[in-house]
């Protein structure tokens, strides 16, 4: 009796008390002279690890040195073509050189800003509500876990254009993903068609951005053949006039423009090559990495997302409509709102802490 | 469980009727959120954008399934007019990509229009058909275009129990 009238005493002090410590620690937090709140951007508060410039308008990945690496090589390449050998060019062939030559540079420039800055198709983390109906759903489908009961793993089955298509739990973003969609570890983010992250462009590459990497590597193929194939044009007619030795010493930079280009053609080139194989079947570098609809994985296993003729293809991947950003960087924070948790632990520690929670 | 506490109610308001609500506002304001409803994508066709049909169980007593669906089936159609593939799309792709892009800093896509049209139509659907019913469907553009988020409001008087009861009936699923 005592006890339990100790208690009775104790427990109206032990709120007051509570409520003390929560007014306490508000107090704390709010300084005197800023008593409003300063609303914060989305962009601020994204749990990827993505960097943003322009107040929410640029994304990029956290490494971007080689972005940068990337940027320098094609303007002092190009710096130099124009500065030292498009003069020539165009006094002795025609003017149209550095005309088309240009015109290529401001493209391959344009695409590799427009692929490196833009959004590649991150899919917003789930809210909290919606990661409480996906674990209960999950729980349901589960049934009851007795001793020795292992979980089957998070994942859904759908059947697309005849063929099952196995979509999984991303433990991170706390969705399902849709198909075509990967967890880039390097960005924390799982992202709609992932194809590859790529540092030479400093970003992830998507759906949103996909025919701009492609435009990309096509233009730069291009420029760098182009600009190949002019300065070995430019040195021989040179030569011709005042001989070989002379010729270098009189464009020196047509040396170093040689060398770069030299070894740029045959990865950018083979890259193309490759890229236009997988638009023309409809495949990511990821799934043709993984030989996801290879014929060595069974006899009826096709690609469902293809439509069947190559034309189709590549217009697709090209021209489809652009679909737009769905992570709203710009967007105003609603107070109110809960943002959901970020959380960078792996893939691989969460499994066996879901089977312990499930076990208890 | 522990209920999340309650915003502070108006206790003099009629208490919760399907009549009662005339629009948004008076339904955000005289209403707390019980249940929160998501109907999910539907990848049958791959990766187009398009969402169940399936009448979830939680809105059994709450809406006729005819004007749910109907709703959902306006919306696929609506999502599938913004990524249809024809002669439009390339149109508009080839263009784009000879000005470099930059015609997007002028013009919007038609993706874009469609979304707006999708706002407006959800909007629409929300002042004539669900907020009367005490239901408020989220524009699935906010939430990645993964679900469509559909809030069911009660009123204070019935929310404890209809809190308890949604638990009950979703474990039961």
């Amino acid at each position: 009796m005592t006890g339990n009238m100790h208690l009775g005493v104790e427990e109206p002090i032990r709120e007051c008390q509570y409520n003390q410590i929560c007014t306490h620690n508000s107090s704390t937090m709010d300084t005197p002279h800023t008593k409003k709140k300063k609303i914060k951007r989305k962009w601020q508060v994204f749990p990827g690890r993505n960097k943003f410039y322009c107040n929410g308008r640029i994304m990029m990945a956290k490494q971007t040195g080689v972005f940068y690496l990337t940027v320098v090589l094609i303007l002092v390449t190009s710096g130099l073509f124009f500065a030292f050998d498009c003069p020539f060019l165009a006094s002795n062939l025609t003017p149209a050189i550095p005309a088309i030559g240009g015109v290529l540079f401001i493209f391959v420039m344009g695409m590799l800003l427009r692929a490196s800055f833009s959004d590649p198709g991150v899919l917003p983390r789930a809210t909290p509500e919606e990661a409480a109906d996906i674990e209960r759903q999950i729980d349901t489908a589960n049934g009851p876990s007795g001793p020795g009961y292992r979980p089957p793993p998070r994942t859904r089955e759908v059947l697309i254009n005849g063929q099952t298509v196995k979509l999984k739990y991303c433990f991170t973003c706390k969705i399902f993903r849709p198909p075509r969609a990967s967890h880039c570890s390097l960005c924390d983010n799982c992202v709609e068609r992932f194809d590859h992250h790529c540092p030479w462009v400093g970003n992830c590459v998507g759906r949103r951005n996909y025919r701009f990497f492609y435009l990309f590597i096509l233009s730069l193929s291009l420029l760098t053949i182009f600009i190949f194939a002019f300065v070995i044009t430019h040195v021989i007619l040179r030569s011709n006039r005042t001989g070989f030795l002379s010729a270098l010493k009189d464009s020196p930079a047509s040396v170093l423009e040689v060398v770069v280009c030299f070894f740029s053609i045959w990865s950018i080139v083979g890259l193309s090559g490759f890229h236009t194989y997988l638009i023309s079947s409809n495949q990511t570098t990821n799934e043709d990495i993984k030989g996801s609809w290879s014929s060595k994985r069974g006899k009826g296993n096709y690609n469902p997302y293809s439509y069947g003729n190559l034309i189709t293809n590549c217009c697709a991947a090209l021209c489809g409509p652009l679909p737009p950003s769905l992570i709203d960087r710009r967007g105003f924070v609603q107070p109110d709102t809960p943002q959901p948790v970020a959380q960078t632990n792996g893939t691989g520690a969460c499994p066996s802490n879901q089977v312990q929670s499930h076990m208890t | 469980m522990i209920s999340a506490p309650r915003t502070a109610t108006d206790r003099t308001k009629l208490p919760y009727c399907h009549e009662s609500f005339h629009n948004l506002q008076e339904l955000r304001h005289s209403a707390s959120l019980a249940n929160k409803v998501f109907i999910q994508r539907d990848y049958t066709d791959g990766t187009v954008c398009k969402f169940q049909t399936k009448f979830p169980s939680e809105l059994d007593s709450r809406i006729e399934r005819t004007l749910f669906e109907d709703t959902v089936k306006t919306l696929n159609n609506y999502y599938a007019e913004a990524e249809k593939i024809g002669g439009q799309s390339y149109l508009e792709g080839c263009l784009a990509c000879l000005t470099v892009y930059l015609i997007f800093l002028c013009i919007e896509t038609r993706y874009e229009k469609v979304l707006k049209k999708i706002s407006w139509y959800i909007q629409e659907q929300n002042e004539k058909v669900y907020a009367p019913r005490g239901l408020l469907i989220t524009d699935p553009i906010e939430r990645g275009m993964r679900v469509i988020e559909i809030s069911v409001y009660e009123d204070h008087g019935s929310s404890g129990s209809s809190s308890g009861s949604s638990t009950t009936s979703s474990s039961g699923r």
